[in-house]
């Protein structure tokens, strides 16, 4: 059986009086295009963190295809590629220069230039190759940081909000540049705040509140845990109040109705009928991930 | 190997692209001492029999440069990835920690090593110097430039911001290279304060250096040698001992 592109086994990590990870455990298969959400402050980062390196676990272990990250450090770092959170660059050297060096770091020689080409290539750097990292405007900047955790050819990837602050056509570049990747065999994980993004690219979720995962499974699954579906309503006159404990929300003129099967859409407009409230404009609405986000973030409180 | 030896080239790159900063600046200042000392001085101090005040004065303007470059190269180096974060890039590699030491030392060493033989070579315009024993100026220049790339890399990674480390610099390495016998020898001061000299590691160096172009200096160049050896080997074993443990590095 193919080792796991990553192991976390009870992982617990403290800073001080604070308890940031609270007995982790999370296997993700090679190949998967992995989501880990939770609000700020969960753990993700940290958990990130220690599968770097950066950080060293209280008690539990992590490994990357079967290398434990502490005891057998080099293996787990060559296999590893990390884009970390903040916009952080070497002022000193243009962006070729850093994609060599830091494959350097890692033991690849000139032999990985064909590498670093393709990876400059598919994420729209070929022009900038020769820019320093101070001239990058802020979405260059991410691109390079992506280069850069990738100048090694490592099978499995860690993308730590790659998408803040990035602009749309940006974005939808660096994802297809990614699924590509994630096609060819490469282990993407990834964490993110923009929730349709984990929707449609990711295949599994892993949520983490306050330390803990408090829902894993595939990204399906946790869809179809929120059976609800909403109806959205521009009615000629005010709600009737026999509908009032349906509503959810009201906006730009919409009142949002939320059902718990596609049945109940005849007893709203019955209602509204016998109320002499027109129906101006209707649509249904599917759950999406963000709903059962905050679904699962509030049950657990 | 490739990792220490990138890691290594980074180093020396880094500094060679803004060498008008980091090589010309300091060779223009221990000029500027040279002209200023040796123009006030040269008639009033002889130090030693046949050595005029200008010889006596460039070995130790080369190494006060050698030291003060070394200890700049790594420092600076590691408080600006730090400061900018982009350590985080080395400290992602399989680098080890002993493997990381020695790039840095190593590229401490070079850069300490070229100005302070650039000092050298344009102080020769000025006077003749001789080279009496060529291997204490090795040794020397070897171990001293050694001891501050691993003081460097120790105060780089304790200082969190600029200001600590130019508090360390102004404050510690400042005196200790300027009261080390760099402009006169420990003899013409009062008692007391040679016996203070004599705890200052940076007199040592600076008089065995000496001793190698003049073959003379105020103490055994064989002491000299001890106590800068011994000196290193403990900054080596503190930074290695605070590079093993991630300290400010790995949380």
């Amino acid at each position: 059986m193919k080792n796991p592109a990553i192991k976390i086994d009870q992982v617990h990590k403290s800073f001080g009086k604070l308890q940031a990870l609270r007995g982790v455990s999370l296997e993700i298969a090679q190949g998967e295009f992995f989501a880990l959400l939770g609000p700020n402050g969960a753990g993700k980062s940290t958990l990130i963190n220690l599968l770097a390196g950066l950080l060293r676990p209280s008690s539990g272990s992590l490994s990357v295809m079967g290398h434990d990250v502490v005891s057998d450090y080099r293996n787990a770092r060559r296999l590893l590629g990390v884009v970390p959170q903040e916009l952080v660059f070497d002022p000193f050297f243009n962006v070729r220069e850093m994609l060599r060096f830091q494959a350097g770091y890692f033991g690849c020689g000139p032999e990985n230039d064909v590498w670093i080409d393709e990876v400059l290539e598919g994420l729209g750097l070929t022009d900038k190759a020769n820019a320093n990292m101070r001239a990058l405007s802020g979405g260059m900047k991410r691109r390079a940081l992506i280069a850069q955790a990738l100048a090694h050819k490592p099978p499995v990837l860690v993308l730590d909000e790659p998408t803040a602050g990035v602009d749309v056509e940006l974005r939808q570049t660096l994802w297809a540049f990614i699924k590509r990747l994630n096609g060819e065999g490469t282990t993407i994980i990834l964490t993110t705040h923009y929730l349709e993004e984990a929707e449609t690219l990711c295949s599994r979720v892993a949520m983490l509140k306050q330390g803990e995962i408090v829902a894993l499974d595939s990204t399906q699954n946790l869809l179809n845990r929120l059976q609800s579906k909403q109806l959205k309503l521009k009615l000629s006159g005010t709600l009737p109040s026999a509908l009032e404990p349906l509503k959810r929300g009201e906006n730009a003129g919409y009142v949002t109705l939320n059902l718990s099967a596609t049945s109940e859409v005849e007893r709203i407009l019955g209602e509204l009928r016998a109320a002499h409230v027109g129906v101006e404009d209707l649509q249904m609405m599917e759950t999406d991930l963000e709903d059962v986000f905050l679904s699962i973030m509030s049950s657990t409180s | 190997m490739r990792g220490l030896y990138t890691l290594f080239k980074k180093e020396i790159w880094r500094f060679w692209k803004v060498a008008f900063q980091t090589v010309m600046a300091p060779v223009m200042t221990a000029l500027l001492y040279l002209l200023i000392f040796s123009h006030v001085l040269e008639a009033h101090v002889h130090v030693y029999p046949n050595v005029s005040y200008t010889a006596f004065l460039i070995p130790g303007l080369v190494m006060m440069s050698l030291l003060q470059n070394s200890f700049s190269n790594s420092s600076s180096s590691l408080i600006q990835s730090k400061v900018m974060g982009n350590i985080v890039f080395l400290l992602l590699t399989p680098l080890s920690y002993v493997e990381f030491f020695i790039a840095f030392l190593l590229a401490a060493m070079v850069r300490g090593l070229v100005v302070g033989l650039s000092v050298y070579l344009m102080a020769l315009f000025w006077v003749e110097l001789p080279l009496a024993q060529p291997g204490w100026i090795l040794a020397f220049a070897l171990f001293g430039s050694a001891m501050m790339g691993a003081m460097g890399i120790v105060a780089g990674i304790w200082a969190d911001k600029f200001d600590q480390l130019a508090g360390f610099q102004n404050f510690i390495i400042m005196p200790l290279t300027f009261l080390s016998g760099v402009f006169y020898s420990i003899h013409s001061l009062p008692p007391i304060w040679q016996q203070v000299s004599r705890f200052n590691p940076f007199f040592y160096i600076i008089d065995g250096f000496r001793y190698g172009f003049f073959g003379q200096g105020d103490v055994s160049p064989y002491l000299s040698i001890s106590v800068v050896v011994v000196s290193f080997v403990l900054f080596a074993a503190a930074t290695l001992w605070m590079l093993k443990r991630g300290y400010k590095l790995r949380g």
